[in-house]
């Protein structure tokens, strides 16, 4: 590798090394700075510097992303840089920063300096995962973002819920990554490279029985981190257990990252016969039961930990389309849900914390007195604060994909891309009847959370706070999924097809 | 400028929704001026000579070609008159909420305004997405403010609602790609050439879809639930306009884009052999199974509830004759009933619910409302009347030309649904006559014990009358002068695709 191409690959990858910068910064503020007993006592500012010193971060590297448009394959092509791969970056990158910032006020940990850098460590695994188009880099980048956040889902360390899911998360994890690791050898030993336009390029040539069973193992390894059917067990609990910031975190920056892998894999494996199908099976699985089991949960986190199965599930049948409208459509899909998700988490968080002051007499000090994220605990939500309300209100619809809400929008333009493509057939017409119809039948989860919030009464009456950046955060959120649905045109102008 | 209807509505929404604070004086206040605003431009802009104008149209996302396009024809401004008209009277007749006012007038707005866009959009993509804004405030409507069964009733309509709105897009996105996914606009679309197979199973599709809010057997089963669940204003939207909705779905969407939806199959069972059939059969069921079982019904709303099944019945009727007086009595039927169902929940739910607190006829006998709430019982036997199709009320010429255009397209129908209309004599009859005029003393009540009719309720207020009066006058004027509206809706019947008004391929 000669000087230039070091040079380049410094380049391409600059944002993910602010970031780098960025964890280990805080890391020495954390151990260097609040060195004395006493100020390492003091939670509060430690996690603000913290989660400061991340978003700050995020935002520079953000900003380089954006001031640098560039169209770059280093490495052979191991690693590229296209207007598409910058724009899930940038989202990756906003995400994490809004993560960073809803979760300034959370308590449940006692290092806010280690849980920082993990989060910034895996939002590189996940600006990488998206950048990568090597088997290798793809399987090491992978790596990186799922082990930062086993470690992260485990942060909660008085929790014993946070340790289920952590387990859960990583037995599942190493599970499906030794799968994928199996199938990706396989790939290798088919197309004698890493690089996916040499496999693409082998595949169509002729195929082999082994490209079949290569391609199920990858199916199992990357359906495990997008969270399809039947790869999904892990999602209800680990969004149950973890700490709610890290939970957001898995359910968008995450989700973001995976189905932009997700995407380019399929470029790779499209010509082989078989993985149009695998995947139109695992969404069909996924729409199906992903509805079907929110609509009996109790607990508001499962009930995103199943609605987002089935949201996965719409995604991959946009993903099976393979046509860069759909490619687009599933993008745009996957960044505008991660957006809302990471919105409606902060409120379920915000309605936890009270639920846990609720329910233990408010003199009692101390930082972890157990919350709950069940249905009852919303009752009476508009009354106790409206706003907070109103929000959550434009994010479950926005969900359940009401008009004007950009949820509506981006589920239109997916279907509409599927039935449109090239490939399309009558099993697209049959998987889009399906999602639509079952669409319909999680407004009915939707709204029972919305019925507590909305038409019960309160069992306390008294109002909740909520600190002013983050009822700031959540408005704007709220108010961009309004105007996102309202002009679709600002999304589809910033992510190019192709 | 009939677009100023959909801001000025979502503008008051926004307006309450921002201020739960207020009092409600100031959210009533608020409530009517937004309603009567919208109501004079939908006044103004359908005595405006341009007859097919087009509102606003411009570029809204131009990747798939959607444009965000609102346009009027006949069929447009006299369902926008209807729907100021039910919004003024909803506002009136919701004078007296008073637990979370504001909320109450902010959905109550907000589905207004979806209503108004769904009437004047000519974009589908841009009607679907009114539709839809219409679902969520009706939910909470019920939900927070109903009575009887509210939450199940709210749930049970939102999702039907959702579900034919599900149908309906699957309908629509499948024609938006078979038609090369450049427009979405119902001119571009209705010129489309869709194969006729695609057509026989796209236009039951989207035409099921929308009959389902529009009550039509065997899918009605939401709209009495609803109804009676719902608070006073609710009750006279969702009669009043929003299965209108769904009537207005069946002719502007499935019907104009999937004409030959409606050609013979080929085949026939039963003498059914086509979905022309099919659906005009369900119309003529849903009108006489929605009289029967008003007939029988105890709660007051019930009966009206009922009843709107099976006036909505005859505008499907009208829809299916394909024939000029039978689409034109169609939307004359649309326009009539929802003033005058308006009328009828008005009357049972507000002014005689809010003041005998109950619907149960048997004890509504006992009262003697004849007696001491004689505003009521006349209000009621004149709505009723009305209803039931007296001659100078709208309803009559409205059943009248529903009834030609089925008797030359297919008698029996037609004679079956007479029967309906004069089953609907009897149940009005009989609600009226137990409601109101029941000489029947309290049954073993003793002398001294304070009896029903010395009961002195609570006086007409204002607000009642104004809307009273404003539905009346509206069903008098059609009723009496039909031209009036019939001069803006034959022109647009006649714009239709051409199968439409020669009896199709039957």
């Amino acid at each position: 590798m000669n000087l230039d191409a070091i040079h380049q690959l410094f380049a391409i990858t600059l944002p993910e090394s602010i970031l780098e910068i960025a964890s280990i910064l805080i890391l020495v503020v954390d151990l260097g700075f609040f060195r004395t007993p006493a100020r390492r006592a003091a939670h509060a500012a430690r996690m603000t510097t913290a989660s400061v010193l991340g978003v700050l971060g995020c935002l520079a590297s953000l900003a380089w992303l954006i001031a640098h448009p560039a169209t770059a394959s280093v490495m052979d092509g191991a690693l590229v840089a296209t207007p598409v791969v910058a724009a899930a970056q940038a989202g990756i990158l906003a995400l994490t920063a809004l993560v960073l910032v809803l979760g300034l006020t959370s308590r449940f940990t006692r290092n806010p300096g280690e849980y920082v850098a993990l989060v910034l460590l895996s939002t590189t695994g996940m600006m990488l995962v998206a950048a990568a188009r090597d088997l290798l880099l793809i399987f090491v980048a992978l790596e990186l973002l799922s082990l930062s956040l086993y470690v992260l889902a485990a942060f909660s360390k008085s929790s014993p819920r946070s340790a289920e899911a952590a387990l859960k998360y990583y037995l599942f994890g190493g599970m499906s990554a030794a799968f994928l690791l199996f199938g990706f050898s396989y790939l290798y030993g088919i197309a004698g490279t890493t690089s996916l336009v040499g496999i693409a390029a082998a595949l169509a040539t002729g195929t082999t029985p082994l490209a079949l069973v290569a391609l199920v193992l990858v199916a199992v390894g990357l359906g495990f981190k997008v969270a399809v059917v039947p790869f999904h067990l892990w999602a209800p609990d680990t969004y149950q257990g973890a700490p709610a910031p890290v939970a957001a975190l898995i359910a968008s920056g995450s989700k973001v990252a995976s189905f932009a892998v997700l995407i380019a894999v399929t470029a790779a494996l499209i010509p082989s016969p078989g993985w149009t199908e695998v995947l139109l099976a695992m969404a069909a699985a996924s729409i199906l039961l992903g509805n079907l089991a929110a609509l009996v949960q109790t607990s508001v986190r499962r009930l995103l930990a199943y609605s987002a199965i089935a949201h996965a599930g719409y995604m991959l049948l946009g993903i099976s389309a393979h046509s860069p409208q759909s490619n687009q459509a599933v993008l745009l899909y996957a960044l505008t849900y991660a957006l809302t998700t990471v919105g409606a988490f902060a409120v379920v968080a915000i309605v936890e914390r009270q639920s846990g002051h609720d329910r233990f007499s408010p003199d009692r000090p101390g930082s972890d007195r157990p919350g709950s994220d069940r249905l009852d605990a919303f009752a009476g939500l508009s009354a106790r604060n409206p706003i907070l309300a109103g929000t959550l209100l434009l994010f479950l619809l926005s969900l359940a994909g009401i008009p004007p809400l950009v949820g509506f929008w981006v589920k239109f333009n997916l279907f509409a891309a599927v039935l449109q493509s090239p490939s399309a057939h009558t099993w697209s017409l049959a998987a889009v009847i399906l999602a639509v119809a079952a669409s319909a039948v999680s407004l009915y989860y939707y709204l029972q959370v919305l019925k507590r919030a909305y038409v019960l009464p309160p069992a306390h009456p008294e109002p909740i706070p909520v600190s002013f950046v983050e009822m700031t955060v959540l408005v704007l959120i709220a108010l961009a999924t309004l105007a996102l649905g309202l002009a679709p045109n600002l999304l589809v102008q910033w992510i190019p097809i192709g | 400028m009939l677009a100023l209807t959909i801001y000025i509505s979502f503008a008051g929404a926004l307006l309450l929704a921002l201020m739960p604070k207020a009092t409600p004086a100031l959210a009533r206040a608020v409530a009517l001026v937004t309603a009567l605003a919208g109501f004079s431009v939908a006044l103004l802009g359908f005595f405006s000579p341009a007859s097919s104008a087009f509102i606003a149209d411009c570029a809204w996302i131009p990747s798939l070609g959607i444009r965000y396009t609102l346009a009027a024809d006949g069929i447009s401004r006299v369902l926008v008159l209807l729907t100021g008209l039910a919004a003024v009277s909803g506002v009136l007749f919701s004078w007296n909420i008073a637990r979370r006012t504001s909320e109450f007038f902010a959905f109550f707005l907000a589905l207004i305004g979806g209503v108004y866009g769904v009437f004047l959009s000519a974009d589908l993509f841009l009607l679907f997405v009114f539709y839809e804004i219409a679902i969520v405030p009706k939910y909470f409507l019920i939900a927070i403010w109903g009575s009887t069964r509210r939450e199940y009733a709210a749930m049970k309509l939102a999702l039907y609602s959702f579900l034919g709105s599900a149908m309906v897009l699957v309908g629509l996105l499948a024609a938006y790609a078979v038609s090369g996914g450049h427009s979405m606009n119902l001119q571009a679309l209705a010129q489309y050439p869709f194969p006729v197979a695609f057509q026989m199973w796209a236009f039951p599709l989207v035409f099921v879809g929308f009959a389902i809010l529009a009550g039509m057997w065997p899918f009605h089963t939401w709209a009495p639930t609803g109804h009676v669940a719902a608070p006073t204003a609710a009750s006279m939207l969702l009669a009043g306009v929003v299965m209108k909705l769904g009537a207005y779905g069946c002719l502007r969407v499935a019907m104009t884009l999937f004409p030959h939806g409606l050609d013979p199959w080929g085949w026939s069972f039963l003498g059914i052999g086509s979905w022309r059939m099919v659906f005009a059969l369900f119309a003529v069921i849903g009108i006489v199974y929605g009289a029967a079982v008003a007939l029988v019904q105890n709660d007051f709303k019930f009966v009206i509830g009922y009843s709107s099944v099976s006036h909505m019945g005859l505008v499907l009727l009208g829809l299916m004759t394909l024939s000029q007086i039978g689409l034109d009595g169609a939307v004359l039927q649309m326009f009539s009933h929802g003033i005058l169902a308006g009328l009828l929940f008005a009357t049972v739910g507000r002014i005689v619910y809010e003041r005998a607190h109950t619907r149960d006829l048997d004890a509504l006998s006992r009262m003697h409302l004849g007696k001491s709430m004689p505003f009521a019982a006349w209000l009621f036997v004149l709505a009723g009347m009305a209803s039931m199709g007296l001659p100078g009320f709208s309803g009559f010429i409205a059943e009248l030309q529903v009834l030609i255009g089925a008797w030359t397209a297919f008698p029996w129908f037609a004679a079956v649904a007479g029967v309906g209309i004069v089953v609907g004599v009897a149940y009005t009859w009989r609600a009226m006559q137990r409601a109101f005029f029941t000489d029947a003393p309290a049954p073993s009540a003793a002398p001294h014990t304070p009896d029903a009719s010395e009961h002195s309720f609570e006086p007409i207020t204002w607000a009642e009358k104004a809307g009273v009066l404003l539905l009346l006058a509206a069903s008098l004027a059609v009723g009496l002068y039909p031209r009036l509206l019939l001069d803006a809706i034959t022109p647009a019947v006649l714009a239709l695709p051409h199968t439409l008004l020669t009896g199709g391929r039957l």
